[in-house]
């Protein structure tokens, strides 16, 4: 799993690459809580780069989507591809998230 | 026709060692020729599930092991067949999760063995020889 963030146009984006399994899922958590502290608009994840995610990476992002609401800041999903948009999709995620196909896109949302 | 076993492994039911039963896993499924997109899957109901015994089983005992063996049956389906002799417990039971589509209001977890059980059709659950098996058919 790699991570990184950044700040773009108002917005931290982070991204995260590789695999988000039950064992990387708390590394991502408290990263993701972190950059959730220091977003004061928007926060975007890109997972254009992620090949794997299971049920305790789907928490961290809650968790973190959860924490976005109550500051009533906003939220974005971008660049979910294959296996782990269809991860996303059965878990009713797609539906609970704004959701952008590209981090680009994301950023002309805000 | 009989079946082929792959692989048998048995260790601690331990976080520590997910990495090395999935690779078992995902190498038998290879072996088998699932496509990259199955294979996934099935890891991904192979994670679920043990995490949930590395959870629950034990939790009011020393920990102990879990077993995760791989193959085929007499009809060349594939197989993974995951048990444990920790407490008796049907995850396949357990409520479902909450889907609300309200951020605020949903609850997290309850995920994970409802992902296994979309991604893959068939798992059973039986209690035999004081062990709690599940069995994975693909």
């Amino acid at each position: 799993m790699e991570l990184a963030a950044k700040d773009q146009g108002g917005a931290v984006v982070v991204s995260v690459k590789g695999k988000v399994d039950t064992a990387t899922a708390p590394e991502f958590g408290k990263y993701l809580s972190e950059q959730t502290d220091k977003a004061a608009k928007t926060l975007i994840v890109s997972m254009s780069g992620l090949d794997y995610i299971s049920s305790a990476g789907l928490r961290v992002i809650l968790a973190a989507a959860k924490k976005m609401k109550e500051k009533q800041l906003d939220f974005i999903l971008a660049g979910l591809e294959g296996d782990v948009k269809n991860v996303f999709r059965i878990a009713g995620f797609l539906s609970l998230f704004k959701v952008a196909d590209t981090e680009e896109s994301a950023l002309k949302q805000i | 026709m009989t079946g082929e076993l792959f692989s048998q492994i048995q260790l601690p039911a331990k976080l520590e060692y997910l990495g090395i039963f999935i690779a078992s896993v995902k190498d038998a499924a290879e072996k088998y020729g699932f496509a990259r997109t199955r294979i996934s899957e099935i890891e991904l109901a192979a994670e679920e599930i043990l995490v949930n015994i590395f959870n629950y089983a034990y939790q009011n005992a020393e920990t102990g092991c879990v077993q995760v063996i791989t193959g085929t049956d007499g009809n060349r389906r594939f197989f993974i067949e995951i048990s444990d002799t920790g407490i008796p417990f049907n995850m396949l039971q357990a409520d479902p999760p909450d889907l609300t589509s309200d951020i605020s209001l949903r609850k997290i977890g309850g995920l994970g063995v409802f992902l296994a059980r979309e991604l893959i059709n068939d798992i059973s659950y039986y209690r035999e020889d004081n062990k709690n098996i599940l069995k994975i058919r693909v």
